[in-house]
């Protein structure tokens, strides 16, 4: 690579010094430096966060006591929770909403959003973002979507409740449910907005890495993060395009009267003039996204918790290709697996066949990546802080959810637990509750650099992980039980009839934990805000790491250095390495060698 | 049951508060030094310890809900084919509790016994090519093992042999409720489409056809023992999926298309009510209803009645407001009673031909 990447970062070099006159509105609103930027992706990702908690809190209080009345349903629902009894339609747009917010909203663009602005510049060694403007575009789009998702809950018929998936006929015709009138209108706008911002912040990203690495940063040398987010990009521009297509499909045939998806149909008493649709049709396109989601989700998480791990153990990542190549098999295979979300849905039985067949052989990507982890913690010297704790968590929860995905990735067993607990369970843990670990992880590492040298309260940190920890499990282990019982989801109520009545206390329990855990969450929000203003400055490279972005300045620059961009002259994980004679570290006394240093006279070359 | 919870809330909630107090003085301290939020060598000792404790709480979590609540869980399979997936999913379950308890134990005792110390110093291992070697292809070969066994169990499930002469049923899902519909004498089911449904012809019904003459629609679904049942379902409205957790059955209702399950039913429901695990079951669930009635007949509301099993056709496809209730009985009786229960039902000549 390098000739080019050095010209541009020469070129961009030259560029640097005349600063233009920042005002407040270009400063912190229509902010084009990506530091900014990823700051306002945070912000707005964990409002959006405590929104989609909050949700879940209110509808576990109604799958664990559904024959009490609570006046906050009233307080909070208005008319669907008169008399403190929640109407089911209101359930179904809690879960659905509480879906959307979390998946995309702000596992999607609150954590890649975040942490791609922030890392890909810091760590390749570049001014900013191939293209600012682009950027600013792609999170105000992300802002006005946001919005719209928000607005949509105030509508007269209710928001969206046809479940995070949309699946139509439910979804197509508010004769169906009253969620799929004005609300679900402002969801698909929503979506739509969103996939464009995406694509724009993706392609930024991919360009980006590509081409304004610093001058030695060949691919081989990206710290495992920015591989992350690179191959997360590329998934995000192959996979989104086509729920586009699937969302603008079903907004015709919900608005222009085609059938894409619609053929045959009874309803309220008349028949309607769709034919030929299919809704299996529209359960390929939104899975043919939905499935890479999960790896868009996951992906960030893992390649944060690898630099975390590496920099906390004091020790290289173990196996750094295996690593660079697992992302790349997940990220291929993730996008030949999304039919293990259709293995009932009618389509052939041998197509179920061909996707149990794909999707079990993602396991084994993911369990090299699960032993490189642990092989990374062996003989290491833990530095335990916050964001290590929660990188190890995710670890946990992901060897824990991942094993569950050999049952469901089964076409034979997922026959009797499709659509149950049992699977709620599992991606909880496996996406949501490992990407979320991954988010802290990321939020505890690079919070100083985010508010210039400021750091978190470690003491409040600890807090925050054990409660989640505890909790987390708490709530999602649990669950695999009643789903094993034959529970399905979606159910407003399980006691409706009598066969599951002894579940009654299953679902107690895991509505307890559910509040310990968002409990834990309010120490974060509190540690966090606080530390904005107050926190304590830590020194410039905090965690003693060896990445490029604790070279930069620490207070927030336009162009992140003040001097010449610096060179990179080996990889990102020379961590506790030796010199020839084994006497002491390569520069004495210091257990990490950053990428600027070129190499010693002292040690050995390892070809990276 | 519900007192103690109670308590344990506030006592977790009150352990929480303490814990913050705690934590607040500790942050106050007065120190200057910048590396003040840095895990230093107590913060490693203490969480150290606190990640063995975790792996333990994780070990006793899983004991604690396996002793409690593995008598919620499903009884054995109702269907020929159930005992297959049920045997598959033991030997997964095995596979996966015994890797996660390994991997869980390495990953967290790794954590604890590799806590960071100031003299200590970290092992330069970058790379071991045999290793990473040897965790690939085992788990090539174990998955390559249960993805063989896995779809030779779905091939045999989903392929259904016309040799076998299965009994065709239809099952109809609308919002909110299923109706079935016997194929009579000829085992061939008269053409519907919701085009055509009309006054009672509530499923659309082709009358014309000479297929649908001996047709019976009915509301409660009734199985003879070891005949295998080939359930063509169909939808009216929106998606719907018929799930029968205790025949391990379960396929979508698509609108506008058909779709197909098979499956032959081993246990009558009567067999099954004597079932060790479900007699345990309904007896909690009775005694769970006895005390729900002791709170209505205060309020001066009837009683609830005690609560027999009934096997159960579930919707699991979100399906709208009342799909929660969106179920139907299945009654599995031996043949002779099975055949005179059908005679009973009228015939699609008899009811819409009139």
């Amino acid at each position: 690579m390098s000739a080019h990447a050095h010209d541009t970062a020469a070129d961009q070099h030259d560029d640097h010094g005349h600063h233009h006159k920042e005002t407040f509105v270009t400063k912190y609103i229509f902010s084009q430096d990506h530091k900014m930027i990823s700051k306002q992706y945070l912000i707005t990702g964990l409002f959006m966060g405590i929104i989609g908690i909050a949700m879940s809190l209110i509808f576990r209080m109604q799958l664990a006591w559904p024959d009490k009345q609570f006046p906050i349903y009233e307080a909070l629902l208005g008319k669907w929770g008169a008399d403190g009894i929640m109407d089911p339609s209101v359930y179904l747009a809690l879960v659905t909403i509480h879906g959307t917010i979390m998946v995309f909203f702000v596992l999607t663009a609150g954590l890649s959003g975040t942490f791609s602005n922030l890392l890909i510049p810091l760590q390749i060694g570049a001014r900013d973002m191939a293209s600012g403007f682009l950027n600013m575009i792609s999170y105000w789009m992300f802002f006005l979507s946001s919005v719209i998702m928000v607005l949509s809950l105030f509508v007269e018929a209710g928001p969206a409740s046809a479940g995070w998936t949309i699946y139509p006929p439910l979804s197509a015709l508010p004769q169906a449910i009253p969620g799929s009138g004005a609300g679900m209108t402002l969801w698909l706008v929503s979506m739509a907005i969103f996939i464009a911002s995406s694509l724009l912040g993706s392609l930024n990203y991919i360009v980006t890495v590509i081409n304004l690495r610093t001058k030695g940063m060949s691919m081989t040398r990206l710290p495992l993060t920015i591989w992350a987010f690179f191959v997360t990009a590329i998934i995000g521009v192959v996979s989104f395009p086509v729920l586009l297509s699937a969302a603008l499909m079903l907004i015709m045939d919900r608005g222009f009267g085609t059938s894409f998806f619609l053929s045959d149909i009874y309803i309220a008493g008349e028949v309607l003039h769709h034919q030929g649709g299919s809704p299996v049709l529209y359960e390929h396109l939104f899975w043919f996204l939905g499935h890479p989601e999960v790896y868009i989700v996951l992906l960030p998480a893992l390649g944060i918790t690898s630099e975390v791990i590496a920099t906390n153990a004091r020790k290289p990542i173990f196996g750094y290709r295996a690593m660079v190549v697992s992302i790349l098999a997940i990220a291929f295979l993730s996008t030949i697996v999304w039919g293990h979300h259709m293995f009932i849905s009618g389509m052939n039985p041998f197509l179920g066949s061909v996707f149990t067949f794909t999707t079990l052989l993602i396991a084994i990507p993911s369990a090299v990546k699960a032993f490189n982890y642990i092989t990374t913690l062996w003989k290491g010297n833990l530095q335990l802080n916050p964001a290590m704790l929660f990188s190890i968590g995710l670890v946990s929860t992901f060897i824990t959810g991942g094993l569950t995905g050999i049952i469901l990735g089964d076409s034979a067993l997922d026959i009797n637990v499709h659509d149950t607990y049992f699977v709620v369970a599992h991606f909880h843990l496996v996406m949501g509750i490992s990407a979320l670990y991954g988010f802290f992880a990321g939020v505890y590492h690079w919070f100083p650099k985010m508010f210039e040298g400021k750091m978190m309260n470690k003491n409040l940190g600890y807090v925050h992980f054990w409660v989640t920890a505890i909790g987390a499990y708490g709530v999602f282990f649990p669950m695999h039980f009643i789903g094993m019982a034959g529970l399905p989801r979606r159910y407003y109520t399980n006691t409706a009839f009598p066969y599951f009545d002894d579940l009654a206390d299953v679902n107690i329990i895991i509505t307890l934990f559910a509040f310990f855990t968002a409990a834990g969450q309010l120490v974060f929000l509190y540690n966090f805000i606080h530390s904005m203003f107050y926190g304590k400055k830590g020194p410039k490279n905090p965690w003693d790491s060896n990445t490029l972005e604790w070279t930069a300045e620490v207070k927030h620059i336009h162009g992140n250095w003040d001097g010449p961009i610096p060179e990179v002259h080996r990889w990102a994980y020379d961590y506790s390495k030796l010199n020839k004679d084994e006497s002491d570290y390569v520069v004495a006394g210091q257990d990490y060698t950053p990428q600027t240093l070129p190499l010693q006279d002292n040690e050995e070359e390892m070809h990276h | 049951m519900t007192a103690f919870l109670v308590v344990l809330v506030i006592v977790l909630f009150g352990v929480a508060l303490w814990q913050l107090g705690k934590i607040f003085e500790l942050s106050k301290s007065n120190t200057t030094d910048s590396s003040e939020q840095i895990a230093n060598d107590k913060d490693n000792d203490i969480n150290g310890w606190l990640m063995l404790m975790f792996v333990v709480f994780i070990y006793v979590l899983s004991i604690v809900c396996f002793y409690k609540w593995s008598k919620v869980f499903l009884p054995d399979a109702a269907s020929e084919h159930g005992v297959d997936i049920d045997q598959l999913w033991l030997i997964s379950m095995v596979l996966i509790f015994v890797v996660g308890i390994i991997t869980q134990w390495l990953l967290h005792y790794f954590a604890f016994k590799y806590r960071g110390r100031k003299d200590q110093r970290a092992t330069f291992y970058a790379d071991n090519d045999k290793l990473e070697f040897i965790w690939t292809i085992i788990p090539v070969i174990v998955l390559a093992a249960l993805i063989l066994y896995g779809l030779f169990t779905w091939t045999d499930i989903m392929n259904v042999d016309p040799d076998e002469d299965p009994m065709v049923v239809e099952l109809y899902a609308y919002q909110f409720d299923w109706r079935a519909r016997y194929s009579g004498d000829d085992n061939v089911l008269g053409e519907a489409n919701v085009r055509l449904i009309e006054g009672s012809n509530t499923l659309g019904v082709d009358v014309a056809d000479p297929n649908a003459q001996d047709d019976k629609v009915v509301s409660e679904l009734h199985l003879p023992l070891g005949r295998k049942v080939l359930f063509k379902m169909r939808s009216q409205d929106v998606l719907h999926s018929a799930y029968m957790p205790h025949f391990r059955a379960q396929m979508n209702c698509v609108p506008g298309m058909v779709t197909q399950f098979a499956f032959t039913p081993t246990i009558t429901t009567e067999e099954m009510r004597l079932n060790d695990e479900m007699v345990a079951k309904v007896k909690d669930i009775n005694s769970i209803r006895r005390e729900k009635s002791k709170a209505l007949e205060a309020k001066g509301d009837e009683a609830l009645e005690p609560y027999e099993f009934d096997y159960l056709l579930l919707c699991n496809k979100i399906c709208g407001n009342n799909h929660y209730n969106m179920q139907m009985k299945i009654i599995v009786e031996t043949e002779a009673e099975f055949n005179a229960w059908l005679a009973e039902q009228g015939s699609v000549a008899e009811t819409l031909n009139k």
